[in-house]
């Protein structure tokens, strides 16, 4: 468990509007946020949902129409950026394309004017840090995107800022590169022991990366959360569905014991499930199950539910199965190829599912 | 590779040269005739005698290229430096290099407000730059007269608000042709550097920002570098009118102050020495190739590859 730590960030009922009258739009309302010293948080939603925004808030590319932006308590949000310990690396890298390698990582150092050897053993090991000491004297168009991505690292962590912020830094590379960099970027921070903030659309990058990730859609926050919660314990609709495969099944609440609620399903079923601790579980509410929470089987009357296999889809290392439900509704398991060859079920057959110990998340909508 | 595809393929090769020479030759035949043609009859007639109604005697002489620099005493026959000559050529580069200047420094933050407008704004901003192309430019030196001549707007101005007693003399001075020419020139250095700052990526001038450069650092340190091919291209659009330059000294100079344009085109008229002119302007050819040669290499040392 973490120990309770100092708080980086603090964003306290930040907001952000354009425009104003009838052509209003609002980009950001009303966000709240820790974010503690030395945590990778990453700010993840779909395009349009003001994480890019937050961040150019943070490092003053724009300033908030509503709330204040605090820094180890202190009120940042009207400084311009070259006043703030905080430095970005950029979606595009924006590398400087007249400079070398080590003119751009040494630049921010010598804009702060330090001494001109300071500079130059700081270039060197920041050099070292993303392995990029052979190409110290090439001019940044003649890198490759990924070695331009470690520069851009380099350049932006070469002032020591409190927090450094990340604009989907992965997003130009190949599947591959973007791997091996999601490894380096974790290195490098643990190594360095700096903040990150990090933002993405990439929901799997998010989870592999994450200490912590704040979940947006709107222009507002709609979860934060350790990965794991975020996946397993989603509070609502939309983040159970933006992250992942999902099962939606409808339930009555039977009884509230603690942390558990007690549910019935559609067929009478009984089913222990977890609730998010800002919601009062009554009446008719949604529930979800992750397709990896759910096992196949053969009809048994024991089994909690009981339907018809629609279509298997095999992925290599999973098989995915989609099952009707006696309501129609579907119903998708993903079952692990854990034996070699076909998983002995096929379309049409009947079969039953059983659900894993808490496995079952209710929504807040 | 056999000896037959060796063949064909050398033949495709003479091929292809021949029709690279055939789909440039009307640029050819343009430049040669628009261009070296002109450049080499004025070669000749700078090495002809001049005629005594003007016009050129066909014989060979070194008068005309001897004149440029040196001048004989029409008394004792002794050789000296021709002074006014090189006054002239002095002030008229001074002048040119002053206009370059003054342009930039008007020009830039002015391409630079346009760029930095919305996209569709842009143009309407370009096209109010080009609209003092729409007048003949001798009108529009009339017009400068008109505004600062000792009776003008400027000086009724400055006088009904007190704040001077006498009317300032700013027409047919250096300050007259210099206003003159910024205003002429300006949308030479306008346009050029609004072409290389809309390519500007302002990501990079947020990075600078990022990364601890106050405004002017990212400006001197950032901007500047990237946009060098503009500030050039803007600078050699500039200098090499203003450098000939001929009707601007002459309305607001008033013919005292001459600049090399007006001097060549005095030999050509009332000087009736027409191989001097010629002389003249290959020199001014001259000096133009050697300061711009100059120019470009030093600038393109500090990098500026935008490219």
């Amino acid at each position: 468990m973490r120990k309770q730590q100092e708080l980086a960030i603090e964003v306290r009922g930040v907001g952000r509007v354009y425009g104003d009258g009838a052509g209003q739009v609002t980009a950001l309302s009303n966000i709240f946020l820790n974010i503690r010293q030395n945590e990778f948080f990453t700010l993840l939603g779909p395009s349009g949902c003001g994480k890019t925004t937050l961040l150019r808030l943070i490092a003053g590319f724009d300033f908030p129409t509503d709330g204040e932006i605090l820094l180890y308590g202190e009120d940042i949000a009207p400084l311009p950026p070259f006043k703030r310990p905080v430095n970005t690396v950029f979606q595009n890298y924006a590398l400087f394309p007249h400079m070398t390698v080590a003119q751009n990582i040494g630049f921010g150092l010598e804009m702060l004017g330090k001494p001109k050897h300071e500079i130059a053993a700081r270039v060197e090991e920041m050099l070292a840090l993303v392995h990029m000491e052979a190409m110290r004297n090439r001019k940044v168009m003649q890198i490759s995107g990924g070695q331009q991505q470690r520069v851009a690292l380099a350049r932006a962590l070469a002032p020591k800022p409190k927090v450094l912020l990340l604009d989907e830094p992965l997003s130009a590379l190949d599947y591959k590169l973007r791997k091996e960099m999601q490894v380096e970027l974790k290195r490098v921070q643990a190594e360095t022991g700096i903040t990150f903030i990090f933002v993405t659309h990439d929901q799997e990058e998010a989870l592999a990366m994450s200490d912590r990730i704040a979940v947006m859609s709107h222009g507002e926050v709609r979860q934060v959360g350790a990965p794991w919660e975020i996946y397993d314990r989603p509070a609502e609709r939309f983040v159970a569905d933006f992250i992942g495969e999902t099962n939606f099944l409808a339930a009555d609440v039977i009884s509230i014991d603690g942390p558990r609620t007690r549910v019935r399903l559609f067929n009478g079923t009984l089913l222990d499930a977890t609730y998010p601790v800002d919601l009062m579980p009554e009446g008719k509410v949604t529930i979800v199950i992750r397709p990896e929470h759910a096992q196949l089987d053969t009809p048994s009357s024991t089994a909690m539910l009981n339907g018809q296999i629609e279509d298997l889809t095999y992925l290599g290392t999973d098989t995915h199965i989609r099952v009707r439900l006696p309501d129609t509704s579907l119903f998708t398991i993903r079952q692990q190829n854990n034996r070699v060859g076909p998983i002995g079920f096929s379309a049409g057959d009947p079969v039953s599912l059983n659900i894993s110990e808490g496995a079952a998340q209710i929504l807040k909508d | 590779m056999t000896e037959r595809a060796r063949q064909a393929a050398s033949a495709a090769q003479k091929k292809e040269i021949t029709n690279r020479w055939l789909l440039s030759a009307p640029a050819l035949v343009l430049i040669a005739v628009a261009s070296v043609g002109p450049l080499l009859i004025v070669l000749l007639y700078s090495v002809l005698a001049p005629g005594s109604y003007g016009d050129v005697k066909w014989e060979l002489s070194g008068q005309g290229w001897f004149n440029v620099f040196l001048s004989r005493d029409i008394f004792d026959d002794t050789i000296s430096l021709a002074d006014a000559h090189v006054m002239i050529l002095w002030r008229s580069a001074k002048l040119a290099v002053i206009t370059t200047v003054l342009c930039l420094i008007v020009g830039f933050p002015t391409a630079y407000f346009i760029a930095s407008r919305a996209p569709h704004n842009r143009s309407i901003w370009l096209f109010l730059i080009t609209i003092p192309f729409w007048t003949n430019m001798l009108i529009r030196g009339f017009a400068i007269q008109e505004m600062i001549r000792n009776e003008g707007l400027a000086n009724t101005i400055l006088m009904k608000l007190g704040i001077i007693s006498t009317p300032i003399q700013m027409l047919y001075t250096d300050f007259a042709i210099l206003l003159g020419m910024v205003y002429v020139h300006l949308p030479l250095m306008v346009l050029p550097l609004y072409a290389s700052l809309e390519k500007l990526d302002f990501r990079l001038v947020e990075a600078g920002y990022d990364l601890y450069a106050t405004r002017l650092k990212v400006l001197w340190r950032i901007i500047i570098p990237l946009v060098k091919p503009g500030i050039i291209a803007g600078s050699i659009l500039v200098f090499i009118p203003a450098l000939s330059s001929y009707v601007i000294p002459r309305i607001l100079g008033g013919g005292k102050n001459l600049m090399v344009g007006n001097l060549i085109e005095l030999q050509f008229g009332q000087g009736r020495n027409w191989p001097l002119g010629a002389a003249l302007s290959i020199t001014l050819v001259i000096i133009v190739l050697f300061a711009m040669l100059y120019y470009v290499k030093n600038a393109g040392k500090t990098g500026g590859g935008h490219a």
